[in-house]
């Protein structure tokens, strides 16, 4: 078993039309570890997740070094072994939960056919691997809820039974994209201790993207920090954000409700659009308080902190 | 900056879901709204504040209690009846493109209040005005619907409720689907129309969001006002138990700072199904026999500060 | 829109022929193209004439009918239960009773001519474009743009003409189109039935019923009432699908992805 649960160099993404989503990303989770990717719209952060589990639209290319998953190399892999990868290599659970149920079959019909690359499982233990699941995730009278439809659970419920669905089939990693936007906050705070605690029970990789740094700090190792389809900042969360060193990590942290104190007279915000990826030089360049004409022309080197490193000309580590 | 004379005020407001007597949605909710301030109304799934804003609106029907303007209660619920308040009041929707005719451009939907009103012809310069104040560019006026950002759409809501002066403007989650670095632009603007008297109903679930903003808050839970008061006084020592969970409960920006445990578990009860007695008797760590067997009633504490528990944390 | 473009020529021929070429009936002429009936009409002027009166009748028809449907759907849908409930038991009285019946009825109470005929079509067509209208109503009335009007203390009629109105008129204007071809096919049944216009005045409806008569002499007039009554029903059901597409939001505007 590979220790290193998701690994990706050098991916770039294009849709059709050559529009980029995604450029040049380098990026590693190894099995136990949760690693956050904070993004906000036009990121990328999305199409990124989607490449992992073949999700992308057959419009879409994909050209890199490296996908892999629990070492297996997806950039050119045929649709069977795409198709091979999901549930065992990587699940993924979504924003919206009631979305990625059918309203006709009840909670238990869908478990059935979750499982159905076991065919030499007797209903029996099927049924009892299922009220397992469920129960695992925290949902109480688990057997009662097997003939119930999507609609009849609530949102966090949901949630629940689709991390379930998600871990039923032992992935390497399991993707969550913004798993509690849709939830309130206390059910919010309830399903992200659960994906702790799945990371410390099942030893899952869990890649976690969210816009709100709130979340990332309460469960992430580490994270990522998306920024017009690149990378711009990576580390350890203590470090970044203790010292973020890229200016859009920056002014991300100098907007944050949490962050920002009580009193202030006016709210900051980032001024300008986010541009789309594949321009010339520094994609934050046009918002950037350093910006110089080096930054809006040349494409920004890495630079590393002791801990952490970012994409920078003018913050010299 | 507080008048008198609130400019809204409600009493013992209450909303039944419509053609099922005796299933609240809405419980006696009593809370009054004065000119340049910021009232921020929170609560989750199931709390009924954005019932609350459009009843205010006349835009569902009140089963009891009474809605005030300006000390002046609004004496049936006919639309007539609203009037007053309709056109003294403006109301933003969760989803602003969805609340724009898609038919119209944004410069026709802006006028619409004024034109409403029968306020003469409204000029392609006041109406250019009215969208810069709002931090468009008037190049908006000639645009669709569907071509706005989220962003753009909310300001352009902002526009068409500035068109009447309003005394007061209700907005239904402000903030949400905004990216954390534009919000501030929309929450920066309601401050900017606050300094002008007008006063603001902010209905949101996104604390952090709202604790900037808010001169007061009132917190709800399943239709009941569980505690309102100072936004500073109820962050530094929140008195009911709901409230406290709340605030635990908001994921904090500082790795440091996890919770071990969740502040608070179970989900929020179907208001078809009510717990007796303390509506959060179920959830609450502090619950208490009385707890199960009587409901509550309001409880000061402070300036303008109360809460509706048996009893009620400890002051900071 | 490339099917608009190709079918409006299918348009054109028929009504600029049929207003510039004014035949007269009764003459005998030596050019018969078309050859003539059994009183010595030219029958080629008799269908041209006759597509005149196939396009007047239909399109007075269509206007007429959107002019009762739309205000009274528009009413059922957005007024209260009562008035509802009220305009729909007299839709459903009116779809009650076939069209011939309606015919027979009309004729005998107003006599035969065109303005019967249109009547007869309007009240036959209306109930099914008002009920259109006003479910297209009750979906639009509890929408959030709608809420907004009433938010801002906008008056009923206002709130009906000039935010639902523009937004239902789609489909109903789709459904018009398509249905034009079976309004002309009403038409010409009518007139065939000897219960629209006088027998004189040139319709496809009466060459079919003449020609039928004389069938055992000649096919040629049945041929010639028949066949621009198959070609401008599929002509205009053609156009009706290109409208639709054209207005399809989703193929139109937002197609990018």
């Amino acid at each position: 078993m590979s220790a290193v649960a998701l690994e990706i160099r050098d991916l770039s993404i294009w849709y059709a039309g050559a529009a980029p989503a995604v450029l040049n990303i380098d990026l590693a989770v190894q099995r136990g570890e949760i690693l956050g990717i904070i993004g906000e719209s036009g990121s990328g952060k999305t199409s990124l997740a989607h490449a992992v589990l073949g999700l992308l639209p057959a419009s879409a290319t994909m050209r890199g070094a490296r996908l892999a998953l629990a070492g297996t190399e997806l950039i050119g892999a045929s649709p069977a072994a795409l198709r091979a990868m999901r549930g065992p290599g990587a699940a993924m659970i979504f924003q919206n939960p009631g979305a990625a149920f059918s309203p006709l079959h009840t909670i238990g019909e869908h478990f059935a056919a979750f499982l159905w690359r076991d065919r030499r499982m007797s209903g029996h233990d099927r049924r009892a691997r299922i009220v397992a699941a469920l129960h695992d995730v925290g949902i109480a009278d688990p057997a009662a809820r097997l003939s119930a439809h999507p609609f009849q659970l609530s949102g966090g419920m949901l949630q629940r039974v689709a991390i379930a669905a998600a871990l039923l089939m032992r992935p390497a990693l399991l993707i969550a994209d913004e798993p509690t936007t849709a939830l309130d906050v206390t059910m919010e705070a309830q399903i992200l201790h659960l994906l702790r605690g799945i990371r410390e029970n099942a030893g899952v990789a869990i890649l976690l993207i969210s816009h709100q740094l709130g979340v990332i700090a309460e469960i992430c190792d580490r994270v990522a920090v998306m920024y017009a389809g690149r990378i711009v900042e990576e580390g350890p969360v203590a470090a970044i954000f203790a010292r973020p060193r890229h200016p859009y990590t920056q002014a991300l942290f100098a907007c944050e409700p949490s962050l920002i104190k009580a009193g202030a007279l006016r709210l900051p915000v980032i001024a300008g659009v986010v541009p789309r990826p594949g321009g010339a030089g520094c994609g934050f360049a046009s918002r950037c308080v350093h910006a110089d004409a080096q930054c809006r022309a040349v494409p920004p080197p890495w630079q590393a902190d002791a801990d952490h490193r970012y994409c920078c000309h003018r913050i010299a580590a | 900056m507080t008048q008198l004379v609130p400019v809204l005020a409600t009493n013992g407001l209450c909303v039944d879901v419509p053609a099922r007597k005796n299933r609240m949605i809405l419980a006696d909710i009593s809370l009054a709204l004065h000119g340049g301030e910021i009232l921020g109304m929170v609560g989750e799934s199931g709390s009924g504040k954005t019932t609350f804003g459009q009843a205010v609106m006349g835009l569902v029907r009140p089963s009891a209690g009474t809605i005030t303007l300006d000390g002046q209660a609004l004496a049936g619920s006919s639309a007539k009846e609203f009037r007053p308040l309709r056109r003294a009041a403006a109301l933003l929707f969760q989803d602003p493109a969805a609340s724009f005719n898609p038919r119209l451009r944004i410069g026709a939907i802006v006028g619409e209040p004024r034109r409403i009103a029968g306020i003469g012809r409204v000029t392609t310069a006041e109406l250019a005005t009215l969208v810069e104040r709002a931090g468009l560019s008037a190049s908006v006026l000639r645009k669709f619907p569907h071509a706005l950002s989220g962003g753009q759409a909310r300001r352009a809501a902002v526009a068409r409720a500035l068109a009447v002066v309003p005394r007061l403007i209700i907005a239904d989650e402000p903030t949400a689907g905004l990216d954390v670095s534009v919000q501030g632009g929309i929450l920066n603007l309601f401050l900017d129309i606050r300094e002008q008297g007008t006063a603001l109903l902010l209905i949101s679930h996104n604390l952090a969001v709202i604790r900037h903003v808010s001169d007061r808050l009132a917190i709800l839970y399943l239709g009941r006002l569980v505690e309102i008061g100072p936004t500073d006084a109820i962050f530094r020592a929140p008195r009911h138990p709901y409230t406290r969970a709340l605030l635990d409960a908001e994921p904090e920006a500082d790795p440091a700072r996890r919770r071990t445990e969740p502040p608070l578990m179970g989900e929020v009860p179907s208001i078809f199904a009510r717990p007796t007695g303390c509506e959060f008797h179920a959830r609450c760590r502090f619950v208490r026999p009385r707890c199960r067997d009587e409901a509550p009633g309001v409880t000061g504490i402070g300036e303008r500060h109360s809460v509706r528990c048996h009893f009620p944390l400890g002051g900071g | 829109m490339l099917f608009t473009a190709l079918f409006a020529p299918e348009l054109t021929p028929y009504a600029p022929t049929a207003i510039n070429v004014h035949m007269r009936l009764a003459t005998p002429s030596p050019a018969h193209l078309l050859g003539t009936d059994e009183l010595g009409r030219d029958l080629l002027s008799r269908v041209i004439m006759g597509t005149r009166e196939a396009m007047a009748v239909a399109l007075a028809s269509l206007m007429a009918s959107f002019l009762v449907a739309v205000p009274l759907g528009l009413i059922a849908g957005y007024g209260g239960p009562l008035l509802d409930a009220a305009l729909i038991i007299l839709f459903d009285s009116l779809s009650a009773v076939p069209m011939i019946m309606l015919g027979l009825a009309l004729t005998v109470l107003l006599g035969p001519g065109v303005p019967t005929v249109i009547l007869t079509i309007v009240m036959y067509c209306t109930p099914t474009y008002a009920r259109m209208v006003r479910s297209q109503t009750l979906a639009l009335k509890s929408r959030d743009f709608i809420r907004a009007e009433e938010a801002m203390d906008a008056s009923a009629p206002r709130i009906l003409f000039i935010h639902l109105l523009p937004n239902v008129i789609g489909p109903l204007l789709v459904l018009g189109c398509l249905d034009l071809s079976t309004i002309i096919m009403l038409d010409a049944g009518l007139c065939f039935l000897g219960l629209g216009v006088a027998p004189e005045v040139p319709s496809w409806g009466n060459i079919l019923s003449d020609g039928f008569d004389l069938i055992r002499i000649t096919t040629l007039p049945l041929l010639v009432g028949g066949a621009p009554l198959v070609l401008a029903t599929v002509g205009f059901t053609l156009f009706g699908e290109a409208v639709r597409d054209a207005l399809d939001p989703k193929l139109g505007r937002g197609a990018r992805t």
